[in-house]
């Protein structure tokens, strides 16, 4: 059974009369596992503010991110950071919430360029494990009044709170979309085409690795794609002759297929989310002995399926940066902090949720 | 405006803090001297002064640690300064407290354009940023007035904007990682040249605290490569509303220029007096800037004219050449000088949601009636952070004050219609007390347990961001 709280009120209350732990999800597709009693934002829904000119848009937590999607789109606009689906990945089903995304700071390619879903995140509204109803930032685009607890909520996995709003920033949809692909490149090859690529003033909106391709996509107004498609080709031509896929339609369906690491869906393992500076991947990837690696944000970003028992952060050495175990259960999820950020997290999850009630012992 | 009253046993210590902050420190580091430490006094907020206890002027991360150790040990206030460029005064001394400068730390510790990053010292002023990057087609995208001036400290510590954010972010989405000294002076790194830091969003909570969460001694940022090229256009309305109506036309045809700069009658006239920059006689004026190759440019300004022209522009000017474009820029750079030639002003931050603008500055008008102040407005359109500049005398008795109670009455009207008290320039010592108009009691609550986990003897620039009445308490626990 889960509780279903219908508003903020109800979320509150929910939350305050809880006599333990408790698990907060959306529709509970992005594979969230604690102990405790279910508490879904799912219906807590709607949009309760759309502004097309001045890029804005609210919504309740529980609201499908197919929905906000859609009415977007009906707009010609779109939420910049390219959320990935989690559910070919994962195997799990349920409409994808706005709040889950928000929750877990769910970013995909265009991250590169456009940021991630913190950085288009302008305001949240959440429920602490007192039962108090909190909110920070607002329905503006520029706002540093106060503490930014907007993106300290945004990847919190609900430690700090139930979030029960969202509002973010949006941008316009584009015309059109491409890719540049070199094929045949090796990792290190890779990964240094898109360090030319992403330091081009192409505007390069992804750039990624796999299956020895190696694909940068340009998105705009047609000319300009076709323009800056051409040049990036022969930007890149000491790394060989690049291919330009110039089919929207195709290109669309590649950069969701990376997004949602959809290689990995058929076959059996850990996956791992490695994030790294670029040019440390190759080096990171050389030492994990994977069964299959991906690179997203010019290599910033490591997908790695791995056998069950293998621990990928024993592993990255003295590699600055950190892993995630998005499926598989034989690992904490969250690489554990060091130094004094350990305290500082613990002493803070005690102020907002002070009975260890909400996703306890998620995040470590 | 109220601070604090100085604590009487700090103050009779001063030779002991002294003391013990020059042992940790180089030669000529620690600025004690009465007639010295009035350089200290104010920042860009210049209406409030008080000349610290002392001053002291690190050189890294260990001698940060050090003095921020010797005064937790010795429970003495400490104010974070990065160039004192602050319109807000969030770095304003209190009598007992030790302004801690970052000035003397302004090292570029590392440059990798394969990752498009760089690291600095936090006293790096902004411009020098990209000027250690520019050579190599990069840029820091965050560009605040005071760039020239203003240290990459303080640009964190309030979350700096500038006037291209619409299409680059502020300083929050351009940070990578911190080294950060807490008041008791352990060190934590958060973050770094890889993009997703682990476990809680550390870094977005430092950004933008005002100095009051740890002293920010090193940042790695992101740099951008600098576009093929940039160019204006400027459009002159008879009316607010048109040109408001314009900007959200704009914005929703699909481009995304790179700033939208919005002028006012007021600030018209005062900016052409001054700079003769040639702008057009008329109520409102936008100045709209896309980038890219020379045919990327004309195809997104030919949109952008477009809607322009169904708007019935009183003047529509094009930049054809770089001094063009420079031109177009001149009278939006000196708006600032060009108001101060007038009279002292004081110049406002709020943030609106952009379709409240004609409402807004309808009212802002009535206000300045109501108050017999003038009042020209500048400000970012495309993102709805307006700078009401408001004039005044400061020579004249009870002028301040006035001018004072009508910012504050702007500033609420901004939170009234779904925005914000500050946009970029933070909430410092200037908006302390307007904060329970934007906050209830409870919000403000969370704010202040997350400053007792970071700081609990609430030591690092106390009097700040909140109203000292809500912060009292804390303080008092010193």
């Amino acid at each position: 059974m889960s509780m279903k709280p219908r508003d903020e009120a109800q979320l509150s209350e929910a939350i305050a009369m809880a006599k333990g732990p408790l698990r907060i999800v959306g529709n509970g597709s992005r594979g969230v596992h604690c102990e405790g009693e279910e508490l879904s934002t799912s219906a807590m829904c709607g949009i309760s503010l759309y502004e097309p000119g001045a890029l804005t848009i609210v919504a309740a937590a529980g609201t499908p991110l197919a929905e906000i999607e859609a009415v977007l789109a009906a707009e010609n606009q779109r939420l910049p950071f390219e959320p990935m689906d989690h559910r070919g990945l994962l195997g799990t089903n349920g409409a994808p919430t706005i709040g889950g995304v928000v929750a877990a700071n769910i970013s995909g390619p265009r991250r590169v360029q456009a940021g991630a879903c913190r950085d288009s995140l302008i305001g949240v509204r959440f429920v602490d494990g007192r039962g108090d109803i909190l909110k920070n930032g607002g329905r503006v685009m520029k706002n540093v009044t106060g503490y930014d607890l907007v993106k300290l909520m945004a990847g919190a996995h609900g430690t700090l709170g139930v979030i029960s709003e969202v509002a973010f920033k949006v941008l316009p949809d584009v015309e059109t979309s491409a890719s540049v692909v070199l094929h045949g490149l090796s990792n290190v090859q890779a990964v240094a085409a898109m360090a030319v690529a992403l330091g081009s003033a192409y505007e390069v909106s992804g750039a990624a690795y796999d299956s020895g391709r190696t694909l940068l996509r340009l998105e705009g107004f047609t000319e300009s794609v076709a323009y800056r498609a051409t040049r990036l080709q022969a930007l890149l031509a000491p790394f060989g002759e690049a291919e330009i896929e110039a089919d929207p339609v195709k290109v669309s369906e590649v950069w969701q297929g990376l997004r949602d690491v959809v290689p990995f869906h058929e076959i059996q393992g850990n996956v791992w989310r490695i994030s790294v500076k670029p040019t440390d991947a190759p080096q990171v990837v050389a030492g994990l002995g994977a069964d299959a690696t991906m690179l997203d944000w010019g290599g910033g970003l490591i997908w790695a399926l791995m056998s069950q028992g293998v621990d990928v952060r024993a592993k990255m050495g003295a590699v600055r940066g950190h892993a995630t175990l998005v499926r598989g259960t034989d690992f904490a999820r969250f690489q554990p902090e060091v130094g004094p950020l350990v305290s500082i997290t613990a002493r803070l999850r005690a102020q907002f949720d002070p009975r260890g009630i909400l996703n306890a012992g998620l995040m470590g | 405006m109220e601070m604090p009253t100085p604590d009487a046993a700090i103050l009779a210590k001063k030779a002991q803090i002294v003391a013990r902050l020059q042992s940790v420190l180089p030669n000529g580091a620690v600025i004690s001297d009465a007639a010295q430490t009035k350089a200290y006094e104010c920042d860009a907020l210049s209406a409030y002064r008080c000349p610290p206890l002392c001053a002291v002027l690190p050189t890294d991360t260990a001698e940060v640690s050090a003095v921020l150790k010797i005064c937790h040990d010795m429970g003495v206030p400490v104010v974070p300064r990065g160039a004192g460029t602050s319109l807000a005064g969030g770095a304003l001394p209190t009598a007992d407290s030790v302004i801690l400068g970052v000035a003397r730390m302004s090292d570029v510790l590392e440059t990798d354009y394969d990752n498009r990053i760089i690291r600095v010292q936090s006293g790096r002023t902004n411009l020098s940023v990209t000027g250690a990057v520019e050579e190599e087609g990069f840029f820091y995208a965050p560009d605040p007035s005071s760039q020239l001036a203003c240290a990459i400290a303080g640009n964190i510590a309030m979350n700096s904007g500038g006037a291209h954010c619409l299409k680059y972010g502020v300083t929050t989405n351009n940070l990578l990682g911190v080294v950060m000294v807490l008041m008791d002076g352990s060190v934590v790194e958060v973050g770094g040249a890889h993009l997703d830091a682990g476990g809680l969003d550390f870094l977005g909570l430092i950004c933008g605290s005002e100095g009051q969460l740890g002293v920010v001694t090193e940042a790695t940022l992101k740099i951008l490569p600098k576009p093929e090229g940039a160019r204006p256009v400027l459009i002159g309305f008879d009316s607010n509303e048109v040109a408001g109506a314009c900007v959200s036309d704009i914005i929703k045809a699909g481009v995304l220029p790179v700033a939208i700069e919005f002028m006012d009658r007021p600030c018209i006239e005062a900016t052409e007096a001054f700079a003769h920059a040639g702008y057009p006689e008329c109520e409102a004026l936008l100045i709209v800037e896309v980038e890219g190759s020379d045919a990327e440019i004309d195809a997104q300004l030919k949109v952008i004219t477009g809607i322009a022209r169904r708007h019935k522009p009183v003047e529509l000017r094009e930049s054809k050449s770089e001094e063009e474009s420079a031109k177009i820029w001149l009278g939006r750079k000196s708006a600032f000088g060009a108001m101060g030639q007038i009279n002292d002003y004081m110049c406002l931050d709020g943030t609106i949601p952009v379709t409240e603008l004609p409402y807004v500055l309808r009212r802002i008008g009535e206000l300045s009636i109501e108050y017999g102040l003038g009042v020209g407005n500048v400000f970012h359109a495309g993102d709805g952070n307006m700078h009401p500049l408001i004039l005044y005398d400061a020579n004249k008795p009870g002028d301040l004050e006035k001018c004072e109670a009508f910012g504050a009455d702007v500033l609420r009207l901004c939170v009234e219609v779904g925005g914000c008290l500050t946009g970029e320039h933070g909430v410092g010592v200037e908006k302390r007390d307007l904060m329970v108009d934007q906050f209830n009691a409870v919000d403000l609550e969370a704010q202040l347990r997350v400053k007792d986990v970071f700081d609990p003897k609430w030591l690092l620039n106390p009097a700040k961001v909140f109203p000292l009445d809500a912060s009292v308490s804390r303080r008092a626990g010193q």
